[in-house]
């Protein structure tokens, strides 16, 4: 545990509490349970801010994560981990379901959202591995420039998914599911349960643990590929470990909360300048900053006084986009 | 020992290193040069197991280099890539111990003698984007020292140096290469500038389109037919041994 970690979960610490208290309806921790009877306030907790506090800091640590070593393995802090295809392919598995939803049975349809969606996160992998990967294994043979390859096909995917879910948007059954479909991809944790926990908590621990395993990979890039591969760094098992993370991170978040933009590009930069800026280092600080920004970035959005409740993939992009902006300032004078 | 074997090395489809055979000692200096192209830094990159050849091997001790695994191999060699980006903005001692990696151990003394060795101590703390040309060289191969390998393959190190950093890191690099006890570093550098090859150097391959046309000892290596077979310039040695300088023209 280093300082920045520290520093994260502690925060996190205040934010849990915090966050489970607000809410269209507010519970007072003394007592009665506030503004709701002590029976509604219990039934609100366990079964609507806890399951969603849950799923924010699964969501926003596996992004939070994914952003670091993604950045991390570009070698570049504009790096996004939604960029790269994955989050573009599940959110089309996602759309793809609003269609087969009608066509199947219910007991199979209730799932077939989160199932598609995690089926496109594969299939997205599966292309940048495939993609990626010959280079990976190749640049032993001289080709080189397997990182650079990577960023082609992720976003050669992520336009391509990118259209094919404007397709289905057109070509909308009814203007129900059109609304459906919008509403969707602009992620939110709106009414979700523990079953949404329980599908995305398993696939993002693995994800993380998959990026921890490839940080001191990552770290040996900071030197360049060709001196990477002279301290020992295969191409090959790093990619995999980091399409494998990066994938089931960011796939998993899709799955259950639609798109949420930016805290993959956001987050490391908050942590960064309170670690010795290796990617290691940032991996876990990340995941736990990343948990801390969505949970609060969910609670604001709970609690703002509007007739229909801001989507939280609108707010993070609304806090997300200008930071942007301040980013490239400031890189302009040299400072990350 | 480690040796080229007959070896061949393509990139992008082209013959980079033709054929060559080579045998390099530890616990000596050997110098590559030869004009832009002639396959000195493919024939690093071969050498230091990064590049596979396309014919013949690389053995080392012996054996084939290639059977090293890539941890085993990260530990045996050493490599210092020409002038490499470093891609964020590191402490000096962060970056160091990035040369322990294969050895999966903290390293402290590893890491602390490599700072010492190179004069970077007072560094320690400071961030790279920080750090003047000269002492950027001697960190990057402070990086390569502290993971203490017996091989240290270095391509260019003196590229995008003054005279004076230069001559302090040759120095560096000879305290690595000749030690008393006989177990001194191999060490291996890509050079431009022949004087220096001809002055430091215990050893030194001239390489032109990827074939080795001269090799020994500097004196014999670097000879002016050598010069102006691999260069096509003119030129002749003016001074005594260990203080030469290179003459070109008629």
């Amino acid at each position: 545990m280093n300082r920045a970690s520290l520093i994260f979960a502690a925060l996190l610490a205040v934010l849990v509490p915090l966050s489970l208290l607000a809410g269209r309806v507010w519970i007072a921790p003394w007592g009665a349970g506030g503004a709701a009877g002590p029976a509604n306030a219990a039934l609100i907790l366990a079964e609507l801010r806890l399951p969603r506090a849950a799923l924010a800091i699964v969501i926003g640590a596996g992004l939070g994560a994914a952003g670091a070593a993604m950045q991390g393995y570009l070698r570049n802090p504009l790096a996004d981990p939604g960029l790269f295809g994955i989050a573009p392919m599940a959110a089309l598995g996602a759309v793809a379901s609003f269609w087969a939803a009608p066509l199947l049975p219910p007991a199979i349809a209730a799932w077939s959202l989160p199932v598609m969606a995690l089926a496109g996160a594969g299939l997205g992998m599966a292309g940048l591995a495939l993609i990626a990967g010959r280079t990976a294994s190749d640049a032993a043979g001289g080709a080189g420039g397997g990182i650079a390859l990577f960023t082609l096909a992720g976003l050669m995917l992520a336009s391509l998914a990118g259209a094919l879910t404007a397709l289905a948007i057109t070509l909308a059954p009814n203007p129900f599911a059109l609304s459906e479909i919008v509403m969707w991809l602009n992620g939110a944790l709106t009414d979700r349960s523990w079953r949404e926990v329980a599908i995305a908590a398993p696939l993002t621990a693995a994800g993380i643990a998959a990026l921890a395993l490839a940080a001191r990979s990552l770290d040996a890039l900071t030197l360049g590929e060709e001196a990477a591969r002279s301290l020992g760094v295969e191409p090959a098992r790093l990619l995999a470990l980091l399409v494998t993370g990066v994938g089931l991170t960011v796939g998993a978040g899709v799955a259950v909360a639609g798109i949420i933009g930016f805290v993959g590009l956001v987050v490391p930069h908050l942590v960064r300048p309170l670690t010795d800026r290796l990617p290691s280092r940032l991996i876990l600080p990340s995941a736990l900053a990343g948990a801390c920004l969505v949970l609060a970035a969910d609670s604001i959005v709970r609690v703002l006084p509007l007739v229909t409740e801001l989507r939280l993939g609108i707010a993070l992009s609304l806090i997300g986009a200008p930071f942007f902006g301040w980013l490239l300032l400031r890189m302009r004078k040299g400072r990350l | 020992m480690l040796a080229a074997d007959n070896l061949t090395v393509t990139r992008g489809g082209r013959v980079v290193v033709d054929g060559l055979t080579a045998a390099l000692e530890p616990g000596r200096i050997t110098a590559i040069v030869g004009p832009n192209g002639a396959g000195k830094s493919s024939l690093l990159l071969a050498l230091a197991g990064l590049l596979v050849p396309a014919g013949g091997a690389v053995t080392l001790d012996g054996g084939p280099l290639a059977a090293l695994s890539p941890r085993v191999r990260a530990q045996t060699i050493g490599y210092l890539p020409q002038s490499p980006d470093i891609a964020w903005d590191v402490a000096v001692e962060s970056l160091v111990a990035l040369g322990r990696l294969p050895w999966r151990d903290r390293g402290t003394d590893h890491i602390a003698a490599a700072l010492a060795a190179l004069d970077c101590e007072a560094l320690r703390h400071r961030p790279v984007s920080r750090l003047s040309g000269g002492e950027r060289a001697r960190v990057l191969l402070a990086r390569v020292l502290a993971g203490t390998p017996r091989w240290i393959l270095a391509d260019e190190p003196l590229a995008a140096l003054d005279l004076a950093h230069q001559l302090a890191l040759i120095a560096h690099l000879k305290t690595c290469a000749h030690r008393e006890d006989g177990t001194g570093q191999g060490v291996v550098v890509v050079l431009h500038d022949l004087a220096i090859a001809m002055n430091h150097a215990d050893h030194v391959l001239v390489l032109k389109d990827g074939r080795l046309i001269a090799e020994g000892p500097p004196r014999d290596a670097l000879q002016p037919e050598a010069i102006a077979r691999a260069w096509g310039v003119t030129a002749r040695w003016l001074g005594t041994p260990g203080r030469m300088g290179l003459v070109t023209g008629d």
